[in-house]
């Protein structure tokens, strides 16, 4: 039977500010898959469903290349994306990919992430200990979400101390909902020429950082520092948002916070459920190489797929009573990081920021609360990743 | 599902995304150079290392893992179908 396309519901609902919008639940209660309108005009598909997206991420006869991709939010361009820029990963396809991933996967690794653990403790313990100085009421995303995940990864790849400010500033820009496209473009491109000269730098005088120890390969100065500038914008804006986010819902469920306070094990539980639900980086996309037959429809040649992580992850076919955010579930399998060769290459690092710098926050400010109603904390919308603009909070001085 | 495993690892297909080594760190490891899946354990016996091997092989975004029941369970290999799509 013939499917009227649907239009890519992409407004959350008033009130639900950790809910994917309303209108994608009953698309995959009804269709897994189903026909999709983009707004540039093209009719390809919208996958809600876990297995679905799992299995079109997996499935290397869907293509990453954003050339091929048609934009499923509005606001993009007319027709398929400009190629990725040099460094960037998730726009680009095997042997090319499998060729950056292989070079950059070793210093990602689960124990070398976990090595890291005393760093970040190092950086969160620093803020909190400014946050107390400075006393209750404040900004947590000026104060501790933003600037514990962009000092971790400065550190990571050998940013100066002395110039991690003017990085974490432009990387900033790079993300800013205020910025129009053409600023974050600009910006993007400004913060690879910074890492370009910190490139140069480190080819004449060899640091024992991710930077420093790529120069040793084959990678040219303009690979290394589209990579660089990548690397750093991955991992300055997802995790902030997932501190500020997740401070944000953990304070608005009450009882949950006890989770990230009893011993590690409750604390790896808690940040899955997060990232699950949550799902911060919501949207996906992928266009068929070849004619393929999933869930026993044909996506032809061409076609762009969406694919909507956040419906996906609360899919009650994977995940029992989905919209219940229960730190104490297991809420491994999700989709928060994607799946496929392209599964996020940060997530170790990300894991160890999450389950030092939350449980760290709840433990030194037991009393922690917002400051506002939480419907006055100020969401970003329309952007590729979930987050808060503020979160005002306050807590019982000792 | 707790009987023991047999392991089969396709680094040809591995991402290095650290699923496994996360989820079952008795039985997986990642090399240092190109984080690809090490096996440090082809047939864990039954038990919570077996378990969570399984649990690894399911997990694994590049479907680099297969899992079969070992030496005393029964005889189907629960591959994970490449790409997954039916």
């Amino acid at each position: 039977m013939p499917q009227e396309p649907v239009r890519l519901p992409h407004e959350r609902a008033a009130g639900c500010p950790f809910d994917p919008p309303p209108g994608l639940a009953p698309l995959r209660d009804r269709r897994p898959l189903t026909r999709m309108r983009y707004p540039d005009g093209h009719v390809g598909w919208l996958a809600t469903g876990h297995a679905t997206v799992r299995a079109i991420t997996a499935d290397p006869r869907f293509s990453s290349r954003y050339e091929l991709m048609h934009p499923p939010l509005p606001g993009g361009p007319d027709g398929p994306l400009p190629p990725a820029p040099v460094g960037d990963l998730t726009g680009m396809d095997a042997p090319e990919h499998t060729r950056y991933r292989r070079l950059l996967a070793g210093r990602f690794t689960v124990r070398r992430m976990r090595r890291l653990a005393d760093r970040v403790e190092r950086i969160t313990t620093r803020h909190l200990d400014a946050m107390e100085r400075r006393g209750p009421a404040l900004d947590l995303v000026e104060a501790y979400a933003h600037p514990v995940p962009a000092l971790m990864i400065c550190e990571l790849l050998g940013v100066p101390e002395a110039e991690q400010d003017l990085f974490i500033r432009r990387s900033a820009t790079v993300f800013d909902p205020g910025s129009s496209p053409e600023e974050q473009v600009a910006a993007y491109i400004r913060l690879t020429e910074c890492v370009r000269e910190l490139v140069v730098a480190k080819r004449e005088h060899p640091t024992d950082d991710l930077l420093g120890d790529l120069t040793g390969t084959d990678l040219t100065d303009e690979e290394l520092a589209g990579i660089g500038g990548f690397l750093l914008a991955a991992g300055l804006d997802t995790t902030a948002a997932m501190i500020g986010l997740g401070t944000f819902a953990v304070l608005t469920h009450p009882g949950q916070a006890a989770a990230l306070r009893a011993g590690p094990e409750s604390a790896d539980r808690a940040v899955e459920e997060l990232l699950r639900y949550l799902s911060i980086a919501h949207t996906g996309a992928r266009t068929a190489l070849e004619d393929v037959t999933v869930d026993g429809q044909l996506v032809r040649a061409g076609e762009t797929v969406t694919l909507a992580i956040g419906a996906a992850n609360r899919d009650p076919a994977r995940f029992p009573d989905p919209d219940t955010l229960d730190l104490d579930r297991r809420a491994t399998g999700h989709l928060a990081f994607g799946h496929g060769a392209h599964q996020c290459l940060g997530q170790q690092l990300a894991r160890v920021e999450l389950r030092v710098a939350l449980p760290a926050l709840f433990t030194r400010f037991p009393s922690l609360r917002l400051a506002v109603p939480p419907e006055e904390v100020p969401l970003r919308v329309n952007t590729s990743v979930h987050g808060l603009l503020r979160l005002p909070v306050t807590w019982d001085e000792r | 599902m707790t009987g023991p495993v047999e392991l089969r690892v396709d680094r040809d297909r591995c991402a290095g995304s650290g699923m496994c080594a996360l989820t079952a760190p008795e039985v997986f490891d990642q090399d240092d150079e190109d984080g690809r899946v090490l096996l440090l354990d082809a047939r864990p016996p039954a038990g919570p290392a077996a378990t969570a091997a399984r649990e690894a092989a399911g997990l694994c975004p590049a479907g680099a893992i297969t899992a079969r029941p070992g030496p005393e369970g029964g005889q189907r290999w629960s591959r994970p179908t490449p790409g997954g799509v039916r």
